[in-house]
């Protein structure tokens, strides 16, 4: 390493590498994986995090905002939650290791570590590209995870539940999950932090959703206070699928969720829904790049903030619409609740349409509770936090009310209302 | 009982001299307000548009955008004017709005509850539970012929003019105030929501509560009859009497009254 290099690293990017080399023994992989993580690596100390230079991270400058990397941590504390949704089937990775189960309920599963120890896993193993810096650090340091072939015209009867667990310290874990053809179910990826201690996490979903399949996945982030979230879901969706995909941040200090969807089966459609729970000094940025590649696709995505203290959100859409891509219809909207002065949340939609018959639109709000409303929930005898805390429910709980199942329902507002008894 | 029988009734509302300006601006609306309800007593406020009548319905609520800046409002022999709304209608203030306000995205039923169970935990009772809570709603809302299927909506949300007045009538029933505004709560219903509407409110006469009538007309008060009639102008009660006065000021309007005070 030439002195150069190592004055530019942060303290944080110093210590990323140097826990690389202290891991290098324990993370699982064969000849192939090994060359790939030791090239993600390389290319991590080449580029160092990204900082606001880079478009994609303009408004969460990973540079800056990442000021140190926990040590490694024991699992003490960490054990498997009870589901969000009773009677569900739970994989549980805790401290970044999957127990060691081959089923759940009736579906095979497989662990992640044996698949990069045959080399199996290294296909989807790469980033994505240059600016993937979530790839490139899941990439380096991923040690397990589930791997999970749903077959065709399988019915989950009950929610899967994949839950990522830790009571702090590096955590990198994945989750490659295809749904054959006419597949139904609801999945839900759950994080969540048992201390205060900090975390590092980074975390890859890689779902391919076959033909004519209807699923629903929900991810549910509750990090620690301390802890920063670097998330990222790839989907490939097939002819005639639908994917409600929620994405609800609750949680953590430093929170990137990457969304890279690509819509390449004619027929097919996605609702995307966002809710997104910020207080305190903490940063969260939703990073949507969604694709409609081929004609008579469609999706509408709403994402909902509600912003306190001096917490500071980002949303960035971007819809691309391919040229062959006719017929596409996409509806994109991010309305937010600012509920103190210093409150910040930054909205960046982006369409590039390729296409000349489509429909594409998007908005964008921003507002304060209603004081009609308040001042006429408090003249009921409703004390003022209280009320507020009904506004700012009622504000998200639409979104989650479109789940329409009434289990779903019921934990999303669970955790919803947990969030808000902490923070109004 | 004649308006001078109740000079013995325990006071249970009385505003003494009270200036209300709207904060934003500054605007003076009340202007050295003088009156005063007892309990038991049915009070119906008159005046022309403009005369400040909404204004002290807001004032006597608590909302945050009107100022006090002299005088006193006592309720039971207590100042309220540094109580938020939420402890002013814990003690037993309510507020009928003239336009109840729609309020996406909460359930109507889950409203009452919250505002039944929180009113009942600043005084110190215990919550209801959830079995009384219902029979509470339906024994009210059947009173009113209100449909319980409406109270799933979000509250207020795609209700009718006639509706939203019923179902204030009906928060009130539930929360059992002692002190009654009910801000023209004759508008926008026909006549026989309003005979509803006044026969939900006479349900609730009783010897230890008070209602104050708001209205711009004298029909609503040939439904609620009141005990006493004031009349606002530019901020004061320019003149009190007994129901008498309201079918005087139906015949000749506001011009002689307020004539004679000028």
């Amino acid at each position: 390493m030439n002195m150069q290099t190592t004055s530019r690293l942060t303290a944080a990017e110093s210590a990323l590498i140097e826990a690389f080399n202290q891991q290098i023994g324990e993370l699982p992989g064969n000849g192939a994986v090994t060359a790939l993580r030791d090239r993600l690596l390389d290319d991590l100390k080449k580029e160092g995090l990204p900082t606001r230079r880079i478009e994609a991270w303009h408004y969460t400058d990973l540079k800056n905002l990442l000021r140190s990397v926990p040590a490694q941590a024991g699992d003490a504390g960490a054990e498997a939650l009870e589901p969000l949704v009773d009677g569900s089937s739970v994989l549980a990775v805790i401290q970044g290791r999957a127990a060691n189960k081959t089923s759940a309920g009736d579906l095979a599963v497989s662990v992640y570590s044996e698949k990069l120890t045959d080399g199996s896993a290294v296909e989807g193993l790469d980033a994505l590209g240059r600016d993937d810096a979530i790839g490139r650090i899941n990439g380096s340091f991923v040690k397990d995870g589930y791997v999970i072939d749903v077959p065709d015209g399988t019915e989950l009867e009950e929610p899967l539940e994949i839950q990522f667990v830790h009571a702090g310290g590096d955590i990198h874990t994945r989750l490659p999950v295809s749904f054959g053809a006419n597949v139904k179910g609801v999945v839900i990826e759950r994080h969540h932090s048992v201390t205060g201690d900090a975390a590092l996490v980074s975390h890859v979903s890689d779902i391919t959703v076959g033909q004519g399949t209807e699923l629903t996945w929900i991810i549910v982030q509750q990090q620690g206070t301390e802890d920063t979230h670097l998330g990222q879901i790839r989907v490939n969706l097939g002819a005639d699928a639908k994917l409600k995909l929620f994405v609800i941040n609750a949680g953590g200090k430093l929170v990137r969720q990457e969304l890279n969807i690509k819509v390449t089966g004619e027929g097919a459609y996605l609702t995307l829904r966002g809710i997104n729970l910020l207080g305190a000094d903490t940063h969260t940025d939703v990073t949507m790049v969604l694709g409609h590649d081929v004609p008579s696709t469609g999706s509408t995505e709403v994402i909902r903030n509600v912003v306190f203290d001096r917490a500071k959100g980002v949303f960035q859409g971007m819809i691309r619409v391919a040229p062959d891509a006719q017929k596409t219809d996409a509806k994109m909207a991010c309305n937010t609740l600012l509920m103190s002065d210093d409150a910040e949340f930054s909205v960046k939609p982006e369409l590039e349409i390729f296409a000349d018959d489509v429909q594409c639109g998007h908005g964008a709000t921003v507002a304060d509770i209603d004081h009609n409303h308040l001042y006429y929930m408090m003249a009921r005898g409703i004390p003022e936090n209280k009320a507020r805390a009904m506004l700012v429910n009622a504000f998200v709980a639409e979104i989650v009310e479109e789940l329409e199942d009434e289990a779903l329902v019921e934990a999303l507002e669970g955790v919803i209302s947990a969030w808000l008894e902490k923070h109004v | 009982m004649s308006y001078a029988d109740r000079t013995q009734e325990p006071k249970m509302l009385e505003i003494k001299n009270l200036h209300a300006r709207i904060a934003e601006d500054g605007t003076e609306i009340i202007r050295g307000l003088n009156l005063t309800v007892k309990a038991g007593e049915v009070a119906a406020i008159m005046g022309p548009n403009g005369s400040g009548k909404s204004t002290l319905s807001y004032v006597l609520s608590g909302r945050e955008d009107y100022e006090v800046t002299e005088g006193d409002i006592l309720y039971n022999g207590e100042s309220i004017l540094e109580l938020d709304p939420a402890e002013r209608a814990a003690k037993g203030v309510f507020l009928a709005f003239q336009y109840p306000v729609e309020i996406p995205g909460v359930a109507t039923m889950q409203f009452l509850k919250v505002a039944m169970n929180e009113q009942r935990k600043a005084r110190g009772e215990d919550e209801l539970t959830t079995p009384d809570f219902m029979r509470r709603v339906k024994d009210a809302a059947a009173k009113l012929q209100i449909n319980t299927e409406m109270l799933k909506r979000p509250l207020n949300v795609g209700f009718s003019g006639g509706e939203k007045k019923r179902a204030e009538i009906l928060q009130m029933a539930l929360l059992e105030p002692k002190l009654c505004v009910l801000d023209e709560t004759d508008s926008g219903l026909d006549i026989d929501a309003l005979k509803v509407v006044a026969d939900g409110v006479n349900a609730l006469r009783s010897p230890d509560r008070a209602v104050i009538v708001i209205t711009h007309y004298q029909r609503l008060l040939d439904y609620i009859v009141p005990d006493t009639v004031h009349v606002l102008y530019k901020g004061q009660v320019i003149k009190s009497g007994d129901k008498t006065l309201a079918y005087e000021l139906e015949a000749n309007g506001y011009a002689d009254i307020i004539g004679a005070a000028a």
